[in-house]
């Protein structure tokens, strides 16, 4: 039953190998083997959303993915997306807009809202809480957070058609 | 929770699954999407030995579409499905039905093969194979056998498929040209599992019913076709009376099972509000 299996795959652009368990989930190898705490493991059986991480460009559940099953894989968590600036945007409307509470959910919610800031036209407040249904916030601050994902999606919607007025 | 130690191997094809299957008899189990089986592992619901990881072959992966059939690799995703031109087009209803399987984030990793092999009877793949009449294809060392869908779901989460088997394709019949669908789910919030759902399809000429299949999800141990109440709307309009005459069957029909929320009165009184929405669209002019 302690069988280990080797696995290779891509975090934040660096690429790691290392020997897991089989039962080791996503989180847990992000945050106890690479130290990558941004990412937070909440209830564990994917109701919550706070692990939530990019795999392959994908949002997925990371307590309900295995690390053994990722060997080859694109892994992107909140501190790849922060330190690249790629949502540095989205993290200054949460700031303004008071988005974040406790926080426990934030890094779950920033990037669940990643994949629909690119969106033209961008997503209506009624699409992002559809969207964000299955990231749990228990402060309830459901309204800030949404406001800042709309806000930030509008501002990129609209920096992309000047620059194609521009083009 | 934390998952109980297991034992893992990566499938190299489907053949090699199969026969991993056969060499561990009932301690094994197939991983897919494992957007279930991961969740049943935390809980400690299911103590598997061993996990045979199918999730990488792209021969499993896909949809594409013959003369008379769409055919549906196990291993496509329900995001596949909810994106796919070919589903919207041929098969809105199920498109629909896509984007209502629990979140974005599940979705990206949970598999419509993974649904049905599975068959929790709240879930909305096995009740949509039993309103479009689909069929499975099941292979295993023994080679491969097609099951239609108003065979294979036995019981609570119990189906036709034998220790050995993995299922490796779904066909959907491409519908004629008379066959409208609809489907509708009641939920307390977004991405819940169903309290009550359903996917009715009818042929509807000159606007009158025929060969209507009305399968239910969450009102029994398993998906259900509503066979007195389909009989009551052959033949009709869709009208106040007819859907009235159905509703009455469901009792009969469906075998709800109270939750935490919902009584089964609630259930059987929620199935056949859905049913009168979904005859109603069925039954509309374009509609």
């Amino acid at each position: 039953m302690n069988q280990l299996i080797n696995v290779t795959l891509k975090v934040n652009g660096t690429e790691v190998s290392r020997p897991v368990e089989p039962r080791t989930h996503l989180i847990d190898f992000l945050r106890n083997e690479l130290a990558l705490t941004g990412s937070h493991a909440g209830c564990e059986h994917g109701v919550c959303g706070a692990c939530t991480v990019l795999v392959d460009g994908e949002i997925v559940r990371g307590c309900l993915t295995l690390a053994c099953q990722l060997d080859g894989a694109d892994v992107v968590t909140v501190e790849g997306l922060t330190e690249s600036g790629a949502i540095a945007d989205l993290q200054t409307a949460f700031h303004l807009r008071n988005a974040l509470q406790c926080g426990y959910c934030t890094p779950g919610m920033l990037v669940a809202a990643t994949a629909i800031l690119g969106q033209q036209p961008p997503a209506t407040r009624e699409e992002i809480r559809e969207h964000l249904s299955g990231n749990y916030c228990r402060c309830t601050g459901y309204e800030a957070i949404v406001d800042a994902i709309e806000e930030t999606a509008k501002a990129r919607a609209a920096g992309r058609a000047l620059a194609q007025e521009g083009a | 929770m934390k998952a109980p130690p297991f034992a893992y191997r990566r499938a190299s094809s489907v053949a090699d699954a199969c026969a991993l299957l056969d060499a561990h008899g009932g301690s094994a189990r197939i991983l897919a999407g494992g957007q279930s089986l991961i969740p049943s592992l935390n809980l400690r619901l299911s103590q598997p030995e061993l996990l045979i990881d199918i999730s990488q072959l792209a021969e499993l992966r896909g949809i594409r579409v013959s003369a008379t059939e769409m055919i549906i690799g196990a291993l496509t995703r329900h995001a596949d499905i909810e994106r796919s031109a070919e589903v919207r087009a041929r098969f809105p209803a199920l498109a629909d039905a896509a984007r209502q399987i629990a979140h974005p984030a599940i979705r990206n990793r949970g598999t419509i093969g993974g649904s049905i092999a599975l068959a929790d009877p709240a879930a909305e793949w096995p009740a949509a194979a039993l309103a479009f009449d689909m069929r499975f294809t099941a292979v295993s060392t023994q080679g491969e056998r097609s099951i239609a869908a108003t065979e294979f779901f036995k019981g609570l989460y119990e189906t036709a498929l034998l220790p050995g088997e993995v299922l490796r394709s779904i066909h959907v019949p491409l519908p004629a040209a008379a066959q409208r669908a609809a489907f509708g789910e009641l939920t307390r919030r977004s991405g819940d599992y169903a309290i009550a759902g359903a996917f009715v399809t009818a042929s509807v000429t000159g606007g009158w019913l025929g060969g209507t299949r009305a399968a239910f999800f969450g009102v029994a141990t398993r998906p259900l076709l509503a066979a007195r109440a389909m009989r009551a709307l052959d033949g009709s309009a869709g009208d106040a009376a007819a859907v009235a005459a159905a509703r009455a069957h469901l009792e009969a029909d469906l075998d709800p099972i109270a939750d935490l929320y919902n009584s089964r009165a609630t259930k059987l009184h929620l199935a056949g509000v859905l049913l009168a929405r979904l005859v109603a669209r069925l039954a509309a002019p374009g509609g």
